[in-house]
């Protein structure tokens, strides 16, 4: 069950900065500690500047999570229509390995996701999941 | 049903005073009560309370004790629950604070419904639905209570057996004692971080003499707390490994390379001061021969 | 736009980060940092991020950028400040900062690029 699903759009650096302070507010609110707040909204910048970046810019969807009284977290959906990805797998190791933008982000956002899913089509898009319980 | 329904409230209502005393009466007769812990004037003052929210609730008409109407009472009953739990009651004695008003409410009934006994019936079957459903909710509560404060004991007691002190000026030491798990080395390790932080000390000695064993998921936080420390500019001095322990992480595949690890702490204190050039030296002799 | 401010300590320079950069920011901050390197002939760079609740790559690599540019024009970057909460973070991210070396805080960043720059070799060269 999720409540009041945000989307914000994600087509400039200041909607970076936008979508980290959201992404904050709804850890904090969920009440998660203060290092697996920084975790989501790093992998939240992570994901955005990609999505700026590579996707030409698209929009982010925020959603409160919560399963039963103890199971709370937050799913962040990022979308773009850009160019998308040729090859995922490639993207998530070379890319990581030689330092590529694209690469170290969806990397990063993975490392610091309990859950992570990513689509993406050449010419069409990609959307990029990720979710992090309390 | 309608007409049936609207006799409880009218007997409760009017009958409250007696209903109260009987019910009091039954509760300080009862072994249950530990009258040391409780004071006979709360009792009066909470059994009055709840009878004053049950018989307006039942006023109100409604039946179910799920629905808004009762939200006074559950709330009054969940702080009754809490308080009671904390005061060290067990969840059926609290339970039988609801429950023993079956019986004068009942001696009521029959008295006022006397030449009726299907309605007497009815009446009896209706307040038994609600008083039944109200005990098992303060059951139910009492549960909540209880585990809330289990939770707050453990979460104090990580605090209480991690405690970070200073050495020396700008030199942290950790000692670490029992069995760690995952969550509570997390925990202890930021802990150690901030104070690092607030402190602005620049060498922490991670002591794990009081550990018996360690698995792969705490040294692998114990190395991400040490290369946390380098990131933020300070650098930590692992102490206290005792052989098994470095069996283990040998065979674990663990990589200690990049931290600097002494037996004990008080090597490790030693390395530290002199990172810090620092050294211990030994006072005036003469001074001393002059006390003596 | 803003621009993040950059004062003179001696022969050392001051960044104090904001919280939130943006990516323009981030790039009209090294334009700046090199020019005034070169100007004020500063031999130390100290970049404050205190204020930084957030690394990601991206910071990461600019930080590595600042202090690899720096070093060409013959200054030494020590970057101070860093949060707790950040610093778990990368370690989870695996980034490592390689490169740059750090201090728990102002003084005790000046106080080790004294140290570097004492130690430098006549060349001004620095192990």
């Amino acid at each position: 069950m999720s409540i009041e699903p945000a989307t914000l759009p994600v087509r400039s650096g200041e909607d970076v900065v936008r979508v980290r302070q959201a992404v904050r507010s709804v850890a904090m609110d969920l009440g998660f500690s203060l290092v697996d707040q920084t975790k989501v909204i790093t992998a939240a910048s992570e994901l955005a500047r990609n999505t700026l970046t590579y996707g030409g810019g698209g929009e982010v969807r925020i959603e409160r999570l919560m399963e039963g009284a103890k199971r709370v977290g937050v799913r962040l959906t990022f979308e773009d229509r850009g160019q998308g990805i040729p090859n995922i797998e490639l993207a998530l190791t070379d890319g990581y390995t030689s330092g590529n933008g694209l690469g170290l982000g969806l990397n990063g956002a993975r490392k610091l996701s309990h859950e992570f899913d990513i689509w993406s089509q050449p010419g069409v898009g990609t959307r990029v999941t990720i979710t992090r319980w309390k | 049903m309608n007409r049936l329904a609207s006799r409880l409230p009218a007997i409760v209502e009017q009958h409250q005073t007696e209903i109260l005393a009987e019910w009091v009466k039954l509760q300080l007769e009862s072994g249950a009560w530990r009258a040391g812990r409780l004071q006979e004037s709360q009792l009066r003052d909470e059994s009055n309370r709840f009878l004053n929210l049950f018989s307006r609730t039942l006023a109100s008409g409604s039946m179910d004790t799920r629905s808004a109407q009762w939200s006074d009472v559950r709330d009054f009953l969940a702080d009754l629950s809490r308080s009671r739990a904390t005061q060290g009651f067990s969840p059926s004695q609290v339970a039988t604070f609801v429950f023993s008003l079956k019986q004068p409410l009942f001696a009521r009934l029959r008295a006022s419904l006397g030449g009726e006994p299907d309605a007497v019936a009815d009446a009896s079957w209706e307040a038994t639905l609600l008083l039944d459903a109200l005990g098992l909710y303060t059951t139910e509560m009492y549960q909540q209570a209880r585990e809330s404060v289990i939770t707050r004991q453990q979460e104090e007691l990580i605090e209480l057996s991690t405690p970070v002190v200073e050495l020396w000026p700008g030199i942290l030491a950790l000692p670490l004692i029992g069995t760690l798990d995952s969550e509570r080395t997390q925990v202890v390790m930021e802990t150690l971080l901030q104070r690092l932080v607030a402190t602005g000390s620049s060498i922490a000695v991670i002591d794990i003499t009081g550990v018996p064993t360690v698995d792969t998921l705490v040294a692998q936080h114990l190395l991400k707390t040490v290369s946390a420390a380098q990131l933020m500019g300070a650098d930590c001095i692992i102490s206290g490994i005792r052989p098994q322990i470095a069996q283990t992480i040998v065979h674990l595949g663990i990589d200690l390379s990049a931290v600097a690890t002494k037996a004990s702490l008080s090597d490790a204190f030693a390395l530290a001061l002199k990172r810090r050039n620092l050294m211990v030296v030994p006072t005036s002799n003469t001074t001393a021969a002059a006390r003596g | 736009m803003d621009r993040v401010p950059i004062l003179r300590l001696g022969d050392c320079l001051l960044v104090t980060v904001q919280v939130d950069m943006h990516d323009e920011l981030a790039m009209a901050l090294q334009d700046d940092l090199t020019n005034k390197i070169v100007q004020s002939k500063a031999r130390g760079v100290l970049i404050d991020i205190s204020a930084l609740e957030m690394v990601d790559s991206f910071i990461g690599r600019m930080l590595g950028n600042i202090a690899a540019m720096s070093r060409i024009l013959d200054a030494q970057t020590v970057v101070v400040g860093m949060q707790p909460a950040v610093a778990i973070t990368l370690v989870e991210l695996g980034l490592s900062l390689p490169g740059i070396r750090t201090a728990l805080n102002v003084d005790a960043g000046l106080a080790l690029l004294r140290n570097m720059l004492d130690r430098a070799d006549p060349n001004g060269h620095v192990d």
